[in-house]
């Protein structure tokens, strides 16, 4: 039967409330496993040499005298992985940052790998590897990267997205375009024109649980694996092609997971286990240091940004461009492209043009970290449009109002948006009372917008309703944050059953037909999508088996409130079925009830915020601390609506942190100097304030109860905001993230002098 | 190898008997000798306290403790806090609040939150903000965490929340 996923106004009963989360229990005690929390007989421990140097040419590797070492069971190489990638150059990417093949790309690129049975064992092989490095020339910063000059760190790369190809190398993979209309034109009816380059500094999605896995591989081809992930199928499929297992043999398993914010989207560690586990003919248990989180894992792109804005006197906007230059680590990817599509997403303009263009520099391989990319983008955009609203002499919201994008508006990366919440989360924000509350000394008011695009993909769920009527909801998106709750509330809801009566697992790879990760926000939109679709599976079953009981035609039983009825005048006495009754007698009616659904969940609708900021900075050290924060945003239908509001806060807190303290520092050797908590400061709890949430519920057209994915999109909005509120606090305009004491300093003193 | 110390300790008021190197850590011990998985490893440097325990009263990073300095200690890790099956106030309010999302930090959160209601029952918010600044969250955003604590602190002084 085909799966109606059109939205339909409803009164609910389950959904929107805010029920204890059913693995609540399991992490308060201490006894929820997590990555690093789950043994195998036998398990050897591994650890990984990593290069010391930012770019070099590896001559060679001995790795004699570590084997030698009481208790070491097996070293790896790249030799050790084999490539079997087949020409396919984003698979090549992630084999080749497994563990570098013929060149070191960055500080921490992985070189050798060693299993042995304990740590200290497998510390002093380490140390006895012996890596003969020719050191070249690096360069990580992504303006240096585009120079002429620059080092080349792959002199294959020739920048594409350009006519004609160049045909030297260089640092500039990919060049991208979007927009429409005439800019030139636009700009030449603008009586203001604002004209300002940005600049971001790289950071960490900073989850507190470093990636760990235990790896198994057998003798005859089967294998297993325990890992913190956010997609355990994707990572199933990833692992087995480097690895040239099949992929049905290899059966993963999703831990508790402990924050993953896009970082847990790539394999780093996986595939070293599997083939050191493959060697050793053992399991092996890897987990990264913090150190190596910071150093090989993760971060989001440093950018350089142009923005480029006209408008009259009235506010219109004429004309908009944005010139986005991304680091994207050693290896090409889309990250810019990303950022040039989402820049100016929030509003509705005649002439718009963005460039984007992806960087190669020696850093760690960029991942994605929640909205990837749109937040440096809207840094840049929503600083500008402060600024505008400045020169026109006109109130920053209000002139967001005047240009912001609606339902049928042609968004600047192409599509024609349907109802969208960017004009009611600015129309709720100018209502807001924070918005007119008194500033106190040195004390600045910033706000600015976010969007994310939101996604679907591919999902399929099982709920099986058990002898007793309760149901169980095997899913296949890892929970990252609340969703077991999220998706036993749809189920009751769908079913007509109390929540209490749903319990919702992560199944794993082998129990399960393929998801595709807990990314793009998509955890509890397709996932619910898919629930109501197995629900829905179920009752027809159920409505079968009471028509079976009844003995009446299927098309005169209804199902309601959790009931099989029976209508019309002939049958309509009958006293109802409710779950319960039906289950019990399923093994005489036909068997086991079950609903299944496999679907891809399109129509994930887009999602906009405004947030509302207020900061404090101390003119004499610099420093500044927010004092007032309010996030409005769009959740199309709040599924549970505290574990909403965490994400808006949780998002805001890290776009906190990116726009006032967290950057990658690295040395003049290419090495980075702050891989650890101490020095990379993401925010503590004194350094912020409550964080005030407005939940707007604009439902999504393409999901039956409205939903649209919200884990993202609060983490847009901060940096602007933040930038703002500073540059209103202090009078000089702030356009290099992050915000950090000594750079409010010298902007004080240079406008000073 | 080093050879190994004995060390007597008390952890969750049981007495505890374990041999460890001179240098594995107390929450090397906690994890891979006695089971005790709910003290977390985020960063190995105390930067993070989620591998946060009691000793003697005082919350300590237990990676930054050796296994033998427990000798002769009083020691309450996270799998002590409930008694049996029934949750302390604050494992249930964080709970109820949703104090938590990923939970990877919440185990040192409410050793730590813990300890702060034993020293002071009713702290304001900013008491409550500086005695968890060892402790990171990276989901949260620690407004939820701040009123589960909040609530929990009136509860076990008796007012209604």
């Amino acid at each position: 039967m085909s799966f109606d996923a059109a939205y339909r106004s409803k009164t609910f009963n389950s959904v929107g409330t805010r029920p204890l989360r059913p693995d609540g229990v399991d992490k308060v005690t201490g006894r929820a496993r997590y990555g690093a929390d789950f043994n195998m007989p036998g398990q050897l421990v591994a650890r990984v040499l990593r290069s010391p140097h930012a770019h070099a040419r590896i001559k060679s590797i001995d790795t004699k005298q570590a084997e030698a070492v009481k208790g070491v069971k097996a070293i790896i190489t790249a030799a050790d992985l084999p490539d079997l990638t087949d020409g396919n150059a984003s698979l090549f990417a992630i084999l080749d940052n497994c563990m570098a093949r013929t060149k070191a790309l960055y500080d921490g690129h992985a070189v050798a790998a060693v299993a042995a049975i304990d740590e200290k064992t497998a510390k002093q092989a380490l140390k006895l590897i012996r890596v003969e490095y020719e050191v070249l020339p690096h360069v990580v910063d992504v303006d240096a990267a585009m120079q002429a000059d620059a080092p080349v760190l792959n002199d294959t790369v020739f920048t594409s997205g350009v006519e004609p190809t160049p045909k030297t190398p260089s640092n500039v993979a990919n060049r991208s375009e979007f927009g429409h209309g005439d800019v030139d034109a636009g700009f030449e009816q603008a009586d203001f024109v604002v004209d300002r380059s940005y600049k971001t500094e790289q950071t960490h999605q900073g989850y507190i649980e470093p990636h760990a896995c235990v790896a198994n591989c057998n003798s005859d081809g089967t294998a297993e694996m325990w890992v913190c992930t956010q997609g355990h199928f994707v990572y199933r499929q990833t692992c087995a092609d480097l690895l040239g297992l099949e992929v049905s043999k290899l059966r993963v398993t999703s831990s508790e997971i402990g924050g993953g914010f896009g970082g847990k989207t790539h394999v780093w560690a996986e595939p070293v286990a599997l083939a050191l586990s493959r060697k050793a003919g053992r399991p092996v248990k890897l987990i990264m240091s913090r150190e190596e989180v910071f150093r090989a894992s993760g971060p989001t792109s440093a950018t350089s940004i142009d923005v480029r804005i006209g408008a009259r006197k009235d506010g219109t906007i004429t004309a908009a461009t944005a010139t986005l230059r991304y680091s994207n680590g050693p290896y090409p990817d889309m990250w810019a492209e990303l950022g040039a599509m989402t820049s100016f997403a929030c509003y509705d303009l005649e002439n718009v043009k963005t460039v984007g263009f992806e960087v190669l520099v020696n850093r760690p391989k960029v991942a994605a970290y929640r909205a990837p990319s749109a937040p440096m983008a809207a840094f840049a955009v929503e600083s500008a449009i402060d600024e505008l609203a400045h020169k026109i002499g006109m109130d920053a919201l209000d002139l967001r109002i005047k240009n912001a994008a609606k339902e049928g508006t042609k968004s600047s990366y192409g599509p024609v948006y349907g109802p969208i919440g960017i004009g009611p989360t600015l129309q709720a924000a100018k209502a807001h009372p924070h918005m007119s509350a008194p500033l106190g000394k040195n004390q600045g008011r910033g706000m600015a917008c976010g969007f994310w695009f939101n996604f679907g993909g591919q999902t399929c769920t099982d709920l099986n309703v058990s002898a007793d009527g309760t149901v169980t909801l095997a899913v296949g998106t890892v929970d990252v944050g609340g969703s077991r709750a999220s998706l036993s509330l749809i189920a009751a809801e769908e079913l007509g059953i109390r929540y209490e009566d749903v319990k919702a697992v992560i199944a794993d790879t082998s129990t399960l037909g393929y998801n595709d990760m807990t990314d793009g926000s998509r955890g509890t939109f397709s996932t619910s999508m898919a629930t109501i679709s197995a629900a829905r599976n179920a009752i027809e079953v159920m409505r079968k088996r009471a028509a079976l009981t009844w003995d009446i035609p299927l098309e005169d039983v209804y199902w309601e409130d959790g009931h099989a009825h029976a209508s019309g005048t002939k049958h309509g006495n009958r006293a109802p079925l409710s779950v319960k009754d039906l289950a019990a007698e399923a093994g005489n009616t036909g068997g086991p009830i079950a609903g299944h659904s496999e679907l891809v969940a399109d129509g994930a609708g887009v999602s906009f915020a405004t947030h509302i900021c207020d900061i404090e900075v101390d003119p004499e050290t610099g420093s500044s601390r927010v004092v007032r924060y309010t996030v409005i945003q769009d959740a199309g239908k709040a599924v549970h609506p505290s574990y909403v509001e965490g994400q808006y806060q949780g998002g805001a807190a890290q776009g906190i942190g990116w726009a006032l303290n967290e950057e990658y520092i690295y040395g003049e050797d290419g090495r980075l100097q702050n891989p650890g908590f101490l020095d990379y400061r993401i925010p503590v709890c004194s350094d912020l304030p409550m964080i005030d949430t407005q939940i707007l519920e604009i439902p999504n057209p393409n999901h039956p109860y409205g939903v649209r994915g919200v884990g993202e999109t609060s983490i847009v909005p901060p940096l602007a905001a933040i930038a703002n509120a500073v540059s209103n606090a202090v009078g000089v305009r702030m356009a290099h993230i992050p915000i950090s004491p000594p750079r409010i300093l010298a902007a004080l003193e240079a406008d000073a002098g | 190898m080093m050879s190994s110390i004995a060390v007597s300790t008390t952890i969750n008021d049981d007495e505890v008997e374990f041999l460890c190197q001179p240098d594995e850590t107390l929450l090397d011990v906690l994890r891979n000798r006695l089971g005790l998985m709910g003290a977390k490893e985020g960063c190995g440097t105390g930067d993070c306290g989620a591998c946060s325990t009691i000793m003697d009263g005082r919350v300590v990073c237990s990676c930054l403790v050796l296994g033998a300095e427990a000798q002769g200690r009083t020691i309450e890790t996270i799998e002590g806090m409930a008694q049996g099956s029934e949750l302390h106030p604050l494992q249930r309010k964080f709970i109820e609040h949703a104090a938590l999302q990923c939970g990877i930090c919440t185990p040192g959160f409410l050793m730590a939150a813990k300890a702060l209601l034993a020293r002071n029952p009713d702290p304001n918010e900013e008491e409550i903000r500086f005695w968890l600044a060892g402790n990171l969250c990276r989901c949260t955003g620690y407004d939820k965490i701040v009123r589960a604590v909040q609530d929990a602190a009136r509860e076990m002084r008796g007012e209604q929340s």
